[in-house]
């Protein structure tokens, strides 16, 4: 038998497993559960989105497209970027159409990362920063936001973590899991931090559309800064688009031409069909956006008001489709709580440390989900709660 | 009296997709007060904006024995009445389930349910063809029922999230 811990790479094996998918494996096969735990919409992709997609494979249309995505498409994205945020993008050299933004985070980190180099990455985040990091042998550097800055990265925290090592910030806003978000100002705050150094920012706006009284700022808009920032989105959340894995980045020629070859020689290119798709999406989807994040606004307010009528604290989350409840003062880890919460009452939601070690006392609750659905979960949630 | 209110059309559209939310969980999604909305409500019941709340029953999936048929009519208008004497008296029969003016090629479109399909054709044949301004009659019946107020009709749909 073959030792493979010795023949595997060491870098690998150190690296653990999502905590999301740890909690999802103990749902298992368990057919009973109220599930408030997963990330992404319940809507399903509007139907012209959908139409598109099945008639280009009645068509036919199942070849590569070049590497970097069909140049329809990256001109549909940079009028997007533009019409929604005022970002300024060339389709031809400063745009790449990715497997998902989880690739685009992957492309950026690659190819900006040299062994030992850190990398900022505000905590509770999505899992995927850190890992990524420490494959290209960078140095995941975590600050934890808290929740008395409502879970913002604050420029003083920014400031005492740079070092000389310092590569690259990582900007994950609107957040998930907490549902928060960076305001212009804050934006601003953190921009002059970074003004005058080599540090880059990735920016992952994967939720930008999702965002409730407070329209998003990217932060490549601000003076100086989209020279330094890798922009990140992608179809999964606003438009419903998740199993379609489509996602893009835009930044500098210089950094795209880098990037480019890595996705050239890992991915090829990403899925014809679901570019096709995604062209429509961004032709034709401003409507299904609003609709989709009207809804979400409302059982946002309704999952919040639910939590606090039975005695959970909640910071308001204005972005996502998150909320952050404290948990801590039930006297249970996040672990326990929502381990018995699953146990006692069949009802699942995700311990906030599996967005970090920061996320103890917390726990991601998910309302994409029918508000009948939520007041089931809630209620049993009081149920829990009342016999701690 | 009509009413453009957007927040309104919000409130309307959310109780028209699901007539089981209460006006507590309404006050709280639209940032409204709970008495705002239950005079709202009542207003709109006895202005005859909301004419009911009903539930959506896919019979198929019961033993129920019934039919339904689509009638397509073509009527000639009365004087000074247009369609409209000839329409009350057939959405008043209990059989008749729905009831349209059209454009095109009929005048009226007529939706009966009954328990069998030779009664539904009796009662074409003695209650809506003898009517008087009843020119032509044609009858569809409904084989299966796809979607009805937006709603899919079919197998129960499975959140097939994080199991795919």
């Amino acid at each position: 038998m073959l030792d493979y811990s010795n023949i595997l790479s060491k870098k690998v094996q150190t690296i653990k497993p999502s905590g999301i998918r740890k909690f999802f494996d103990l749902l298992g096969e368990r057919k009973d559960v109220i599930s408030l735990t997963v990330g992404e919409p319940d809507f399903m992709t509007p139907y012209h989105i959908r139409e598109v997609g099945i008639e280009s494979l009645e068509k036919g249309r199942t070849f590569y497209t070049s590497n970097n995505g069909i140049l329809e498409l990256r001109s549909e994205i940079c009028n997007y970027l533009n019409r929604r945020f005022g970002l300024t993008y060339n389709p031809k050299d400063e745009v790449i159409v990715t497997v998902g933004g989880s690739e685009a985070i992957d492309l950026g980190v690659r190819a900006l990362i040299e062994p030992g180099d850190e990398v900022i990455i505000p905590q509770p985040s999505f899992v995927c920063y850190g890992p990524i990091v420490e494959l290209a042998h960078g140095v995941p550097v975590y600050i934890e936001t808290r929740e008395e800055d409502n879970f913002k990265l604050t420029p003083e925290a920014l400031k005492a973590a740079i070092t000389p090592r310092t590569k690259l910030l990582i900007l994950p806003f609107p957040n998930n899991p907490t549902g928060a978000i960076l305001t212009r100002d804050e934006l601003e705050a953190i921009a002059a931090v970074l003004r005058g150094t080599n540090i880059m920012v990735m920016s992952d706006e994967i939720y930008a559309e999702l965002t409730y009284g407070i329209k998003h700022t990217s932060i490549a808009t601000l003076d100086g800064m989209w020279e330094r920032t890798i922009t990140i989105s992608g179809f999964s959340k606003a438009y419903a688009m998740t199993g379609w894995r489509l996602g893009y980045l835009a930044a500098p020629k210089e950094l795209v031409t880098q990037m480019h070859k890595i996705h050239q020689y890992a991915i090829m290119c990403a899925p014809t069909v679901s570019q096709l798709a995604a062209i429509e999406a961004l032709q034709n989807g401003d409507a299904d956006i609003e609709m989709m994040a009207a809804e979400y606004n409302r059982r946002r307010k309704y999952i919040l008001n639910g939590l606090r009528k039975i005695g959970i604290e909640c910071f308001e989350a204005e972005g996502a489709f998150y909320v952050f409840p404290h948990i801590g003062k039930f006297g249970l880890s996040s672990d326990e709580f929502c381990q018995r919460l699953l146990d006692e009452k069949g009802v699942a939601i995700v311990p906030g440390t599996a967005f970090g070690d920061c996320g103890e006392g917390f726990a991601r609750i998910s309302y994409a989900y029918s508000v009948e659905h939520i007041t089931t979960a809630l209620d049993k949630l009081a149920e829990f709660t009342s016999t701690l | 009296m009509k009413n453009n209110n957007t927040q309104n059309f919000e409130f309307l559209t959310l109780l028209e997709n699901d007539a089981r939310l209460t006006p507590e969980q309404l006050s709280v999604m639209l940032d409204k007060d709970v008495g705002d909305i239950k005079r709202q409500m009542t207003a709109y019941e006895k202005d005859g904006v909301i004419l009911g709340y009903k539930t959506l029953v896919d019979w198929d999936k019961t033993d129920r024995e019934y039919v339904t048929a689509l009638i397509e009519l073509k009527v000639a208008p009365q004087r000074d009445r247009g369609f409209d004497k000839v329409a009350e008296k057939i959405y008043n029969y209990p059989e008749v389930k729905s009831l349209y003016l059209m454009s095109g090629s009929f005048d009226l479109a007529v939706f009966i349910e009954g328990r069998t399909m030779k009664e539904v054709a009796y009662f074409v044949a003695q209650k809506l063809a003898p009517i008087d301004s009843i020119v032509a009659t044609a009858t569809h019946f409904v084989l299966r029922k796809y979607k009805d107020k937006g709603t899919v009709y079919g197998p129960c749909e499975i959140d097939q999230r994080g199991t795919l």
